[in-house]
């Protein structure tokens, strides 16, 4: 998940797509996101290369929608509904997240499981 | 005998009044007109004849004489007012109650309700403008600001004969329970009238013009002959002996010199400093002795006996013979005045500097207030401390400017009249406005939306006058320019006018006049500057290259007192009211008020904080700054 600048990303991701849950007056979606390229990213517990700035998915809700859909702790954000999260701030991350007429965001997450799968699918069965 | 004049015809006019509707009336008071022709009105002329009033006013004329007259005169107006307005009548106390006419209004009216109040106090307290300025005002005003009762208003206007007490308290018995809106009081129409605004005045100019009071000088006089003695003294001591016995006296060589000397340097630093300290003349006498001072005198007094006495007994009876001693002794009492005048400063000038009370003023009138912070002094010197500072810090006191206009304030106790069925008619009075106020209070009233309508409308004509007032003071000033003396040489073909100050501000008044005049008549500061004060003020503007504005500021904000002040040595009467006896001490709680005759000041002693002050120590290499913690949102 590491990035070379000026080369293109690459990474193996999960589509998740996640319905809002109505709440009173808000839609939400039961995660918390973390991280950004206006933050430290050398908080950040879950990523790899310390200096990733990407958008982190850092609690999920128990039951909530995001759960549901399959997302897990410690995922990479790569794209909200076509949108890219790897170079955004955290106040941007979180308006497209929260826009209030969507009311199903589809993400493409990235983590680490992801590539070991990748690597092993790949190592046991030659790629067609 | 009375005229009755009935309400019609109102000259629409340019000059207003925003805040009074009076009744028409004859109010011949500043002028000593001829009997006949009171400028009133222009429609009718009121004739009061005067011929059988005449004994009424030589014995109004004998009243006026006694100069008690006026405060007797304008507390009772004002008590009347105060009991038929609610009182919002007092606040027009300043002015006296002079200066109107007296106006009885039949019982079968029913507009009392609507009449506002009557404008004499309003008229009375202004400088003397024209009559037909403020008759045009009256008119446009009434004709403005009521509606409702416009028309059908009659007033009587009563004959001036019957002196003010008179008219007072001969209430008739053909008058309903609201006469008194429309009432005004007349003095006399004869050409010896003199108005109470005039008894007032003159009052307060013989009060402030007092011939010089011997008290005021005792305590310095007394001070500086008791220093005199005491400088005397030493000298004496070394000369009498000289005097008397001088074959007999041992020469004394060195030693004595040098006590000459320093006896000399030192009888010269104490006449420095006291003449520094000291001998200042006194800017207030205060009701109580002055403490310090008194002990102070007391001491130097009982010093400088004591020495004489001992003078007396060991050295002129006994013919002392050692001069180097008596020397030493005249040394020793200059040295322990030395040390009194030490203590005086300490006492005097140096205790009181170091802050330890905070003083809240109030004035009484217009809630105007500040902070002082004094040190330790008695309530008395802390009492012309303020003073002090109130002659500088305070806006200058304009009884024309009230809290509520009455018209608002007026309608809530006129809406009701009180029935009493009871038979039990003791608590009559109590029982009656109780009632009255619980009425008011129930009933659903609108007058916070009138005076705020009525302040939104006042602070826009202000703005407006102001305006003009502003752009006709800059065009006026561009007319003159100041004259070099190269240019007057320069230009012999084109001789101009050369003009001093005084004849370029007579010249350039005349545009900004009228604007100057009714700026001052909204803002009510008419009675603070007149027509001559204007000129000499421009006339100095003119003199030291000042620009428009800066002939304005004065006119434009209330300045303070001091400014005010005409320079009369007389002095200011004020009064000290306290609880305490005014020579204790300041102390937290203490509350004391200066008092002048038509407004006080209201002085609340709290004591300063006490300040714990804790250290704290920053390395300067501590200042570290790291970005945000990742800062987790919930989507």
């Amino acid at each position: 998940m590491s990035f070379v600048p000026g080369q293109p990303v690459t990474a193996v991701v999960q589509r998740i797509e996640i319905q809002k849950l109505r709440q009173g007056e808000n839609l939400i979606l039961g995660f918390s996101i973390g991280g950004g390229i206006d933050q430290d990213p050398g908080q950040n517990p879950f990523s790899e290369d310390k200096s990733d700035k990407g958008i982190y998915v850092t609690r999920i809700t128990p039951g909530g929608p995001a759960e549901v859909a399959g997302l897990r702790i410690g995922d990479k954000i790569m794209q909200v509904n076509g949108w890219d999260m790897t170079m955004v701030t955290h106040d941007q991350a979180r308006k497209k997240l929260t826009k209030k007429r969507e009311d199903v965001v589809r993400l493409l997450i990235t983590r680490k499981s992801l590539e070991e799968a990748v690597k092993h699918s790949k190592g046991s069965h030659p790629r067609q | 005998m009375g005229v009755s004049i009935h309400g019609g015809h109102r000259a629409p006019s340019a000059g207003f009044d925003p805040h009074h509707l009076s009744p028409r009336c004859a109010s011949p008071t500043h002028h000593p007109l001829p009997a006949p022709s009171p400028p009133c009105s222009p429609t009718s002329p009121l004739l009061l004849p005067p011929s059988s009033s005449a004994s009424k006013i030589d014995s109004l004329r004998s009243k006026v004489d006694l100069l008690k007259l006026p405060l007797a005169l304008s507390t009772k107006s004002i008590s009347e007012r105060k009991i038929q307005l609610g009182g919002a009548g007092e606040r027009r106390s300043a002015g006296g109650g002079g200066g109107a006419c007296t106006a009885r209004s039949p019982p079968t009216r029913d507009m009392d309700n609507e009449s506002q109040y009557s404008g004499y106090s309003y008229k009375s307290s202004h400088s003397r403008s024209s009559r037909k300025h403020r008759d045009r005002r009256e008119r446009h005003r009434s004709k403005s600001r009521d509606s409702s009762s416009r028309g059908d208003k009659s007033v009587t206007i009563q004959t001036p004969g019957e002196p003010l007490l008179d008219a007072e308290s001969t209430r008739g018995d053909d008058r309903d329970d609201n006469w008194g809106e429309t009432t005004t009081v007349v003095t006399g129409t004869s050409e010896h009238s003199i108005s109470n605004e005039d008894l007032t005045r003159v009052t307060k100019d013989l009060e402030e013009s007092t011939p010089l009071e011997c008290k005021r000088f005792i305590g310095p006089a007394l001070g500086g002959c008791l220093s005199f003695f005491a400088l005397i003294t030493p000298l004496a001591f070394l000369i009498l002996p000289q005097v008397l016995w001088r074959d007999a006296l041992k020469p004394c060589g060195t030693p004595c010199e040098g006590l000459y000397v320093s006896l000399a340097f030192k009888l010269l630093v104490l006449l420095i400093s006291s003449w520094a300290l000291f001998l200042r003349p006194p800017r207030a006498t205060l009701p109580r002795f002055f403490v310090f001072r008194c002990l102070l005198m007391v001491l130097v007094f009982l010093f400088v006996a004591s020495y004489w006495l001992f003078y007396g007994v060991r050295v002129l009876e006994p013919k002392e013979e050692d001069y180097r001693g008596i020397v030493e002794y005249a040394a020793s009492l200059v040295d322990a005045l030395l040390f009194i005048q030490y203590l005086a400063l300490v006492l005097l000038e140096v205790r009181h500097l170091q802050p330890a009370f905070c003083l809240k003023v109030v004035r009484s009138t217009d809630g105007a207030s500040k902070f002082y912070n004094v040190g330790h002094l008695s309530i008395q010197r802390a009492a012309v401390w303020v003073l002090d500072r109130y002659y500088n810090d305070f806006s200058v006191y304009n009884p024309a400017v009230v809290n509520l206009p009455k018209s608002i304030l007026s309608k809530k106790m006129t809406g009701f009249k009180v029935y009493s069925l009871d038979e039990n008619t003791t608590n009559n009075s109590t029982g009656q406005s109780r009632a009255m106020i619980a009425a008011a209070a129930r009933r659903r009233d609108n007058s916070h939306n009138e005076y705020y309508y009525e302040e939104a409308e006042m602070e826009r004509r202000i703005r407006k006058r102001k305006a003009r007032l502003v752009v006709a003071v800059e065009e006026a000033f561009t007319h003159i320019k100041r004259l070099h003396e190269d240019e007057a040489a320069a230009s012999p073909k084109h001789p101009r006018e050369v003009m001093d100050p005084r004849e370029a501000a007579q010249a350039i008044f005349a545009p900004m006049a009228r604007a100057m005049q009714k700026y001052l008549r909204t803002t009510r500061q008419q009675a603070f500057h007149s027509m001559e004060s204007i000129l000499t003020h421009l006339q100095f503007c003119i003199t030291h290259n000042m620009t428009p504005k800066a002939f304005l500021e004065r006119y434009l904000t209330p300045g303070p007192t001091m400014q005010y002040q005409q320079q009369s040595g007389r002095g200011r009467q004020w009064t000290l009211v306290s609880e305490e006896p005014v020579t204790s001490g300041l102390r937290q709680g203490l509350v004391f008020s200066l008092r002048r005759l038509d407004f006080s000041l209201v002085v609340t002693v709290t004591p300063l904080p006490f300040l714990r002050l804790g250290e704290e120590f920053i390395d300067p290499k501590s200042h570290k700054f790291v970005m945000r913690l990742q800062s987790e949102t919930s989507v």
